[in-house]
């Protein structure tokens, strides 16, 4: 979906309605490939594999504004010694791919939480470095639906 | 609403409108610009002073025999002070003094004025709210009243209450006030919005307060 | 300066994990939004977030245009030493701001 214009009319009901909606202001922009994102995966981790697994992501599957999505990250079960060097998250419609990139170490704990934008409905991925040089991986699917009556 | 931005709002570090309640009792204790009086000045600990105050509001203004509403009350009481620069409706400064006053609210039942003089502007308000306007020609009854509950192009419609204002919008990726919110309803079916502080939306706000009551106040609160 | 908001613990035990919470106004102008004139309107965000604890940087988040407004960041660190934390934020346009909380390890 591009957002050339800022109005689009949409039916609601059994098309009683026809309303002025416009995308959110994150939704200025919106890539059509993820070939940056998996360039930019593949620059974080060195071009290591990364498992599914073992990172937890929490995003709730649908949100009410792409301005904000709250983000829970988690790597519960490291055994001993083991910690979380780093976290990134990836995006695959923003403009950037990039989220954001955390840095933990050994006293920290594996979970941080913060909120994000989404120019549109798509995939997240979320991949650890843990201290013993592997990456793991998660990925969820958000639907960002739009706003009704904004500023237009 | 969602779990996720009633959890925003539930949280005082996770909620934004936090930091502009934060901010207006900064300015509540600041001397204007002029060097004249702060807030404190004249009404002290806004924790005691202000306490239940934005709950009752609008109120009956005995000055212009009309509703004034919270942030006219501020704007007109900021008027007064020499040397203080003019708190246009929407500025930062007015909606986070705003904000500080509606905290002191905070989870006290929403009270309507029971001023007499106040009836014939709040049957205007309720006229107004029944008026069907724009090009869509739809009251906000038809959406508040008849389909709350409902969904419009994804977004939930809510009963349409003023309690949380002014409140942290996250399409607005800021604060705003209850007419800045009103006016979002009013070009949503393509109407022409009055100005701000016009009679019309402080006689709306009158009648969605009673409309409201007794739901507690839960400014800043934040909605999608 | 910004106004930011910080829940930390007063008082620890040494070894528990502390929760911090943080929030900071900040507008994180993207830069690829266009204003009312239809230009685009030059980025301007936090571009790092570090938390320093006793003697080391003990947290550090990169971020990008993706941050939401008004950036909020939770973390928990391990409870060491009595003494202060430190929270910094950077970013565009020489934006820089620090918080101390001052921590007690019993
Ligand atoms: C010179 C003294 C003075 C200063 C300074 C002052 N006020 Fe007032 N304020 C009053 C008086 C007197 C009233 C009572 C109503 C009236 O006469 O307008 C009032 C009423 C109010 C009310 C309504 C209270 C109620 O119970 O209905 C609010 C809210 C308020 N002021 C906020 C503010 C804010 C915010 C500031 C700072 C920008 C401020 N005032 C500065 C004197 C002052
Ligand atoms: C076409 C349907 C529609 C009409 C007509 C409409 N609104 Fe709304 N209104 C909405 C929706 C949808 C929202 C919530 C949008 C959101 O938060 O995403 C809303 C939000 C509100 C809110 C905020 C409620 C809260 O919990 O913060 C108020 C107050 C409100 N409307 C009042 C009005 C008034 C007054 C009118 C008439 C001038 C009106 N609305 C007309 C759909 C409508």
């Amino acid at each position: 979906m591009t957002a050339v214009s800022r109005r689009s009319a949409l039916g609601i009901g059994a098309g009683a309605l026809a309303l002025v909606t416009v995308k959110p202001a994150a939704a200025q922009f919106v890539r059509k490939d993820g070939a940056a994102t998996l360039e930019a995966i593949r620059a974080f981790t060195g071009g290591k594999e990364a498992a599914p697994g073992k990172i937890v992501m929490d995003i709730p599957p649908l949100v009410e504004n792409g301005n904000s999505a709250p983000l829970k990250l988690d790597v519960p079960g490291l055994g001993d010694g083991v910690f979380v060097r780093r976290i990134g998250v990836f995006n695959e419609k923003n403009p950037l791919p990039e989220t954001v990139t955390l840095h933990l170490g050994p006293r920290t704990a594996p979970r941080v939480q913060t909120r994000i934008r989404l120019a549109d409905s798509q995939t997240i991925t979320a991949i650890a470095e843990l201290s013993d040089g592997t990456f793991h991986s998660a990925t969820a699917d958000v639907i960002v639906t739009l706003a009704a009556c904004v500023e237009g | 609403m969602s779990a996720s931005t009633q959890a925003m709002q539930r949280d005082d570090v996770q909620n934004p409108g936090m930091l502009a309640a934060g901010q207006g009792e900064a300015l509540w204790n600041a001397q204007p610009p002029g060097g004249g009086q702060s807030c404190a000045s004249c009404h002290g600990d806004a924790t005691a002073s202000m306490k239940g105050v934005a709950a009752r509001y609008p109120a009956f203004d005995e000055a212009t025999r009309r509703p004034i509403d919270l942030q006219d009350r501020i704007r007109a009481c900021n008027a007064r002070r020499p040397g203080a620069p003019d708190m246009p409706h929407e500025s930062e400064e007015l909606v986070a003094l705003s904000a500080y006053v509606g905290l002191q609210s905070r989870g006290t039942p929403t009270a309507p004025d029971p001023d007499p003089r106040l009836a014939p502007f709040r049957a205007r308000g309720q006229a107004l709210f029944e008026r069907p306007i724009g090009q869509l020609n739809l009251s906000c009854a038809a959406c508040h009243d008849a389909r709350a509950g409902g969904r419009l192009a994804g977004a939930l419609i809510p009963q349409g209450h003023p309690n949380g204002y002014p409140l942290y919008r996250l399409e607005w990726q800021g604060m705003g006030s209850l007419q800045r919110r009103l006016r979002n309803c009013m070009t949503g079916v393509r109407a022409e919005a009055p100005p701000f502080g016009a009679p019309d939306f402080v006689e709306l706000e009158l009648y969605l307060q009673s409309r409201a009551a007794p739901l507690a106040v839960e400014t800043p609160a934040v909605r999608p | 300066m910004a106004r930011a908001l910080v829940n930390a613990p007063k008082t620890a035990k040494a070894g528990e994990m502390m929760e911090i919470k943080t929030l900071i106004s900040h507008v994180m102008e993207t830069g690829f939004r266009p204003g009312m004139d239809g230009r685009i309107k030059p980025r301007d965000i936090i571009t790092e977030f570090a938390c320093e604890y006793d003697g080391e940087v003990v947290f550090r988040a990169a971020l990008h245009p993706a941050t939401s407004a008004n950036p909020y960041l939770a973390f928990e660190t391990r409870a060491t030493r009595s003494g202060p934390m430190k929270l910094t934020w950077r970013g565009d346009n020489g934006f820089e701001q620090t918080e101390t909380v001052d921590i007690t390890v019993e």
